[in-house]
């Protein structure tokens, strides 16, 4: 039986007197593309930002590559964190760096490598992502899609074992969407990565999913096969597919508790 | 990690097995520069090697180009599993003169 690289247990987390989420169990298989789809305010970006230890919970554990993220020394995160890309939504490069400085960034503060080698480490990144010749560009004179390639470039420079990618289509037309998705089936396929996609974009979910985490108001309300998320019989999967205004509304106590929230704003 | 090195008719053939990655993959750049600077023919063999990422890729293409500076050869042979789908990956199969093996080499050289 294959050991899973990811395992969230009983993640419970909230804001102010919110619960966000809500007793998250998940695992993520090695070499597996998991995407955790979503509406705004399911928790997604929540559980991404605890796998990646930005956040505490109020309780539960995640264990990455057998290392409880939340108890590790510092010494053991560190380790860990180099085996772990993360792509954020806008790309998040550094605005007074040019694409090629930004992308070295991981290889300067982690590694030894000679400066030519780590030149054509970020050559070679570049032209995977289809950005040959940008690198003495400034993030801000980049378009969306080509943001979010550099910062995926970046992500990557270190050939990370655990990829985290947040959003990668949203904003972007749909050709450059689709060349995305086909970077992270190539990303997982060549480099055996293991890829954690959170977003809300069905195509893309349909596209390069082997697993699909369905959160619905902090709960996982579905763990399968992309098939499988079709087929359910579930309203609230079948209105987000449908692309259906949600109807589905949580009972009086929790709407009541939400509106006098002094942190619900 | 483990690398040999051995002689075969006018070339040094370097064995890499296992996985080469950023904690080894600038000592074998020198050794293999250090073959080129001799004025050595170099073949790298892959047959055993698991796995290369990036750092090893981009030691290559530096030990490749010494090799056009010297005026020697270098060779990748036994490209299989992951480092062939690395080498896809990276298009480096375009730049790099690959044969199956350590005798295709040999023997038309």
């Amino acid at each position: 039986m294959v050991k899973p690289i990811i395992t969230v247990e009983h993640l419970f987390a909230q804001y102010g007197d919110t619960q966000v989420l809500k007793d998250v169990n998940l695992e993520v298989n090695p070499g597996e593309i998991l995407v955790v789809m979503g509406g705004s305010g399911s928790g997604k970006s929540t559980l991404l930002n605890h796998m990646l230890g930005l956040k505490t919970p109020v309780s539960g554990t995640i264990m990455i590559d057998g290392v409880n993220i939340f108890t590790a020394k510092s010494k053991q995160l560190r380790h860990l964190r180099q085996k772990m890309g993360v792509a954020f939504q806008g790309g998040a490069l550094l605005s007074s760096l040019t694409v090629a400085d930004n992308v070295r960034l991981p290889l300067e503060q982690n590694t030894s490598l000679d400066t030519q080698t780590i030149d054509i480490m970020v050559r070679m990144k570049l032209e995977l992502m289809n950005m040959a010749g940008t690198g003495h560009m400034m993030p801000s004179e980049l378009s969306g899609g080509m943001l979010k390639r550099a910062g995926l470039a970046r992500a990557v420079i270190m050939d990370p074992k655990l990829l985290f990618f947040d959003e990668p289509s949203a904003g972007l037309d749909p050709t450059t969407a689709v060349e995305l998705d086909e970077l992270i089936l190539t990303l997982r396929d060549a480099m055996n990565m293991t890829i954690v996609v959170v977003t809300h974009e069905l195509e893309s979910v349909f596209k390069i999913a082997d697993r699909v985490v369905v959160l619905f108001n902090g709960e996982v309300v579905a763990n399968g096969t992309v098939d499988e998320i079709k087929n359910s019989p579930d309203e609230r999967i079948q209105n987000m597919i449908n692309r259906q205004p949600n109807t589905y509304r949580d009972d009086g106590e929790v709407y009541f508790n939400r509106l006098l929230d002094k942190d619900n704003i | 990690m483990n690398i040999e090195i051995e002689q075969q008719n006018n070339y040094q053939v370097v064995k890499l097995y296992g996985e080469v990655d950023l904690s080894n993959s600038r000592s074998i750049k020198l050794d293999i520069i250090k073959l080129i600077k001799s004025k050595n023919n170099v073949i790298v063999d892959f047959t055993h090697l698991q796995y290369i990422d990036s750092s090893g890729m981009a030691s290559l293409v530096e030990a490749f180009n010494e090799a056009k500076e010297n005026h020697t050869e270098f060779h990748i042979v036994g490209a299989n599993g992951s480092p062939l789908q690395v080498l896809q990956l990276t298009r480096l199969n375009t730049v790099f003169n690959l044969a199956d093996s350590v005798g295709a080499v040999t023997h038309n050289g």
